[in-house]
């Protein structure tokens, strides 16, 4: 026996094809849409996941460090390392800004971490970690920085002698990691002018510029420009060790707040990226209803494209569970077809994505289900027209 | 339908079906949980490696003075300028002397009374000499006369009266010129301590150096200990290095540093260490050594900052590791050793580090043991991996 579904496609492949295509190209963009929301939420995990931290230690009453500002005193991590419990602690700082690149900058988070601590980047792709203690700077891929070059943040050159991947903060920018004390700088260092201008009103205060007292003055704008604040200590638990138990520790006895991994995902997940993320998820849906729509239309089309020759099929007593097997046939075929095109589509220009795009397999395969579902769908709407139709239109009535 | 285009079409959407396959097929083998993590790796060898410290530091003076009066006063004139170089005790500065020029006159003149005085009680003393001489002739001759009864008893007596009065005056007028005497020096240390006071308004250089400051200007006030010039011997200018305590071990005095300063980054100059502060900081957890130049550069500001590379002991050897394959863990640290092409967390205990990234392995690794030293995600134990030469661009 002849497949009928087979023989019809060899009959008009090429438009068969094209529409394949069309619709994997359209299923394609769901598929990354569907990447760019799941890329979304794998940022803020792997921010989380990069820190290597068990418990993140902030400011009272703030939900820091990365979705509020937090400032802590950096000999905190001291206190935390007597605790029980803990393994290591290190402090940290992160601050989003412009990076100096040549005569261009990139939007990168500034890492400012102890070396061999909670908070160093894991893994590299090229080059090595740090081991001067200024000056020195590992940089995301993404960032676009290569081994030697040299970047600028606030008024100090860095030499980038590592290159990282997938470190990047929750809000997707790419991250540059220098050493604690230049991080510290940068992020509380003001501009010369704005330095300048500070020790003139100092100063110019007759309160702090006495006459009688010589080296108040000096001493007071020494201690204007040091800054000894972090936002933030990774504490590790020691292992075997139970993080929430040493949370509230912190928390009760050292005035600051903890948060433990689950909490901290909590805060990064569904308050720091909920807007977008639902947003992105909003527009999913909608181009997922959208794209069910165009299959089930397109399916619907080619089969009246083809409402003639059924009629001719019907005419010369062709069985209705033949004819409907042949439409089924083409649907699930052409939504397979979709499918792999898609699928190959999303993955191929998913790294050519600003941010990151992670392509589930588990969401391919709900995908693929979908699509099979909905070309079935479409096909039953397909075969009651084909079953319908009058063998008296094949004559051209 | 002619069997030959029927053919076509076939061969034609069979290609079309096995390239689909294909590219589908690339898809699920490169992404998603089925892919191998790619990774480099490194067969653990003996090398050696040289230890170095590397910390920042700010050009200071070793010696440098704070010139200033030692009691209140206006600044009368400074006859120095910032960049100045000056000799040993060249007049730096003036401090007004209000009164004193005043309480020296008077001194002077209390001084040159006092010496009238003395010449004055010299002159009582010698008449008070002539007056005993007389009246111990007078006395003699009464009392050989007395001896001889040409006159009474009491005349004799009256003599012997005037000689123990003209004796008792001379010993009056002798502590007179003692005390005039004792006067004068009195004034005249008077006078002198005033002229020092006078001499210590004039501020001067106590060493060959170079002005930096010019803190008071002409007609403003001083108190004690501020100052009005700030000078520092530019033969003296060294470095505060700051080291970071955790990554100086080894550092001693008279290792050889190279110091870049921040104006001529490309031109590193020879140094030593010349000294370790005993006390480090505490609060920045860094130590402080002082690092000398081995020839002090023309030009050098005060207060540029530097960074200081020490060589700290000479080359170690052993088995390298590039510290990029180095995991830190709450156990310490490890590597992931490749074994049967599966990686596989091993402890290493490490020993010195250099600057360019290596450490020396003192256990765990043994020579020809395969490591990844770079991989495009996480490791876990086991999880496939494909060993690559470079994962970006170059790798340099």
């Amino acid at each position: 026996m002849i497949s009928l579904a087979g023989r019809d496609i060899l009959h008009s492949w090429s438009r068969f094809v094209l529409t394949g295509v069309g619709l994997g190209l359209l299923i394609g963009v769901t598929l990354t849409m569907a990447g760019v929301y799941r890329g979304m939420v794998d940022d803020a995990r792997a921010l989380l996941n990069n820190s290597g931290a068990d418990i993140w230690v902030v400011q009272q009453d703030t939900q820091g460090p990365y979705a509020e500002s937090s400032s802590i005193h950096d000999d905190v991590y001291r206190t935390l390392r007597a605790l029980p419990g803990v393994s290591r602690a290190a402090s940290v700082t992160y601050l989003t800004m412009q990076v100096r690149r040549g005569d261009t900058d990139v939007r990168a988070m500034v890492v400012g971490f102890e070396p061999g601590q909670p908070g160093e980047p894991g893994y590299l792709v090229a080059g090595r970690q740090i081991t001067r203690s200024h000056y020195e700077a590992v940089a995301d891929v993404k960032t676009g920085f290569r081994l030697g070059d040299t970047l600028r943040i606030r008024r100090h050159d860095y030499r980038v002698v590592g290159l990282t991947r997938r470190m990047v903060s929750s809000g997707g920018d790419p991250m540059v990691f220098i050493p604690l004390k230049d991080a510290q700088e940068a992020q509380f260092l003001k501009d010369n002018d704005a330095i300048l201008g500070e020790r003139a009103r100092t100063a110019a205060n007759p309160a702090l510029n006495r006459p009688g007292v010589p080296g108040l003055l000096e001493a007071l704008q020494a201690s204007q420009t040091a800054n000894r604040s972090v936002n933030a200590v990774l504490v590790q638990v020691a292992p075997g060790g139970e993080p929430e138990r040493v949370a509230r520790e912190i928390r009760r006895w050292k005035h600051l707040q903890a948060y433990t991994r689950p909490q901290m995902e909590e805060i990064l997940v569904s308050k720091l990226i909920a807007t977008s993320a639902r947003q992105i998820g909003m527009f999913l849906v909608i181009l997922a209803i959208v794209s069910a729509a165009i299959v089930a239309f397109i399916i619907y089309t080619m089969t009246l494209g083809k409402i003639r020759e059924i009629a001719v099929l019907k005419l010369i007593g062709t069985r209705n569970r033949t004819i409907a097997g042949m439409i089924l046939q083409q649907a699930l075929g052409l939504g397979l077809i979709g499918f792999m095109v898609g699928k190959t589509a999303a993955t191929v220009w998913a790294p050519f994505f600003p941010k990151y795009v992670l392509l589930e397999p588990g969401d391919a395969a709900r995908g693929l289900l979908v699509v099979m579902v909905i070309c079935a769908l479409a096909s039953t709407l397909a075969i009651r027209v084909a079953l319908r139709v009058d063998p008296a239109t094949a004559m051209g009535a | 339908m002619k069997p030959a285009g029927l053919l076509a079409r076939k061969a034609g959407l069979g290609l079309l079906a096995v390239l689909l396959v294909v590219g589908f097929g690339w898809v699920v083998a490169r992404s998603g949980p089925l892919s191998p993590i790619r990774v480099t790796t490194l067969r653990v060898e003996a090398g050696t490696l040289s230890p170095a410290i590397f910390g920042i530091g700010t050009v200071e003076a070793r010696r440098s003075y704070l010139i200033g009066p030692t009691a209140a006063g206006r600044v009368r004139a400074v006859h120095a300028d910032v960049g100045e170089r000056v000799k040993a005790g060249q007049l730096l500065a003036e401090i007004d002397p209000v009164d004193l020029d005043e309480r020296l006159r008077a001194s002077e003149a209390a001084y040159t009374r006092a010496a009238s005085a003395v010449t004055a009680a010299e002159a009582a003393r010698k008449d008070a000499l002539a007056r005993r001489q007389l009246a111990e002739l007078n006395a003699r001759r009464y009392r050989d006369l007395g001896g001889r009864s040409f006159v009474s008893a009491s005349a004799v007596e009256g003599k012997q009266q005037e000689l123990d009065s003209a004796a008792a005056a001379l010993e009056a007028s002798e502590a007179n010129l003692q005390g005039a005497r004792q006067e004068l020096v009195r004034l005249r240390a008077d006078r002198d301590g005033q002229l020092q006071q006078r001499r210590n308004l004039r501020l001067v250089a106590p060493r060959d150096g170079l002005v930096i400051s010019r803190d008071a200007e002409p007609g403003s006030t001083v108190v004690a200990g501020q100052s009005v010039l700030r000078m520092v011997e530019p033969e003296s200018l060294w470095i505060r290095a700051r080291l970071d305590q955790g990554r100086s071990r080894g550092l001693a005095v008279g290792q050889t540093a190279e110091i870049v300063l921040r104006s001529h980054a490309s031109t590193p100059l020879p140094g030593k260490v010349a000294r370790i502060e005993p006390v480090s900081d505490s609060v920045t957890e860094e130590r402080i050594a002082m690092v000398s130049f081995d020839r002090i550069p023309d030009g050098l500001g005060v207060g540029e900052m530097t960074e200081v590379t020490l060589d700290a002991g000479s080359a170690q050897p052993g088995l390298l590791l590039p510290n990029a394959a180095i995991k830190s863990m709450p156990r310490g640290t490890g590597v992931w050793k490749l074994t049967a092409g599966k990686p596989q967390l091993a402890p290493v205990r490490l020993g010195s580090m250099s600057l360019d990234g290596a450490a020396l392995v003192v256990a765990g690794l043994t020579e020809g043991d395969e490591v990844v030293v770079h991989s495009e995600r996480e490791l876990a134990e086991g999880v496939p991996v494909e060993v690559v030469s470079h994962l970006v661009g170059d790798t340099r």
